[in-house]
């Protein structure tokens, strides 16, 4: 049994009193405010495990559990989205009825995983990766693809694999992308659903505890690993997708997939996680 | 199908990953139908001429199987050959060369 030294509820309170404060200096400098917040959500955490490497967080449970990492060690060698990624690169690929492919959207033969999220000026809101692959379908007269499961997962499956080893670094320089930040920072601590439950409430405060049968996941390095193969799904799937399971957790109705909210609690967690390594596909419980 | 064979010692460890949907047969689509059962039968591997390995399965294993398994007197650079028979007579075999740890 582990014994609880530290008061995560206290603790909780300060990082939030550090990122209000944050908020109240009235400089312009917005990746400034970010930075202290990032410092906060780091420190909170390095309390909290002192025995976990920063550069592991990006593994999710399998930095804080270590009968966890060994399974996941030994599935690795030979991993369940293995199957994903070879079918998202044939259909990354396949070009679009005007002869087009995938390519003339995205450089490096897809690898830009690290560019997404970010927040885009003339349209006034939040990119994902999965949000930019439908948009160069309709740009080049294709239909949007469904954001939970399927050819889209698979396709970014195949674009995370050969992203593997880019820095997470998003940027937060323009007071709209201060104001997406914001949103999505208000998402993940507010209380909600019939359970009255917020993502830091178990990734922050319960990370490491169980909730039912399952270890909680620290909330530091929550984007860098998507999309997962989950073995509840038997198959690859989004953030976007994980996040509706855990609104519905809540006893919330969860907001659509690409949701102005999903995409901007994204692109806070993605922030929260900047210095970490992109580390996607991954494979999850 | 993936297939990776490693040797360790006189141990051949093989692991595959075949796609497959594994249809139970007892599913319903969404007008109500039933999806007809289509599911890998048998899995064999062959080494050097030898079954080294069977596996009889069904509806009971889900999607994509995951096999594992050991034999001994492989050797580094020695092929296995991995096979299955699915309920609507479809095969796949794949040949893999035995690798070193």
């Amino acid at each position: 049994m582990k014994k609880i030294v530290f008061n995560r509820s206290l603790a909780l309170l300060f990082v939030l009193a550090a990122m209000l404060a944050a908020v109240r200096v009235e400089a312009a400098d917005y990746q400034t405010r970010v930075q202290a917040d990032i410092q906060a959500f780091r420190d909170y955490f390095t309390a909290q495990f002192p025995d976990v490497k920063f550069a592991d967080y990006a593994d999710g449970v399998y930095a804080i559990d270590e009968d966890s990492r060994q399974q996941w060690k030994e599935m690795e060698e030979f991993p369940p989205y293995a199957l994903s990624v070879e079918d998202g690169k044939a259909l990354f690929e396949i070009p679009f009825a005007n002869g087009k492919t995938y390519g003339s959207c995205f450089a490096n033969g897809g690898a830009v995983r690290q560019n997404y999220p970010y927040f885009d000026e003339k349209k006034g809101k939040v990119v994902t990766l999965e949000m930019a692959i439908n948009d160069c379908r309709v740009a080049n007269g294709e239909k949007p693809l469904a954001c939970k499961t399927g050819d889209i997962a698979k396709i970014s499956a195949y674009m995370a694999f050969i992203s593997r080893g880019k820095p997470v670094d998003v940027k937060v320089q323009s007071e709209g992308a201060y104001k997406a930040y914001v949103k999505g920072k208000e998402l993940f601590y507010a209380k909600h659903g019939k359970l009255n439950m917020s993502c830091a409430g178990c990734h922050m405060q319960y990370a490491g505890r169980r909730l039912r049968a399952e270890i909680l996941s620290p909330a530091l390095g929550h984007t860098t690993h998507f999309p997962v193969y989950r073995s509840k799904w038997g198959e690859i799937g989004t953030l976007h997708k994980r996040y509706g399971g855990c609104s519905n957790d809540t006893g919330a109705k969860s907001f659509a997939p690409q949701s102005e909210e999903y995409c901007n609690l994204e692109f806070f967690e993605t922030v929260m996680s900047n210095g970490l390594i992109f580390n996607g596909p991954a494979s999850r419980k | 199908m993936k297939v990776k064979a490693v040797a360790q010692n006189n141990v051949v460890s093989v692991k595959i990953l075949i796609q497959h949907v594994m249809e139970t047969g007892r599913r319903k689509d969404e007008t109500g139908k039933l999806v007809a059962g289509h599911y890998i039968t048998e899995v064999n591997a062959e080494h050097k001429g030898e079954r080294v390995f069977q596996a009889e399965i069904g509806p009971g294993v889900s999607k994509d199987p995951y096999l594992a398994f050991q034999f001994t007197g492989g050797s580094v650079g020695e092929t296995v050959t991995i096979s299955w028979v699915d309920s609507k007579g479809g095969t796949e075999k794949t040949d893999s060369v035995i690798s070193a740890l």
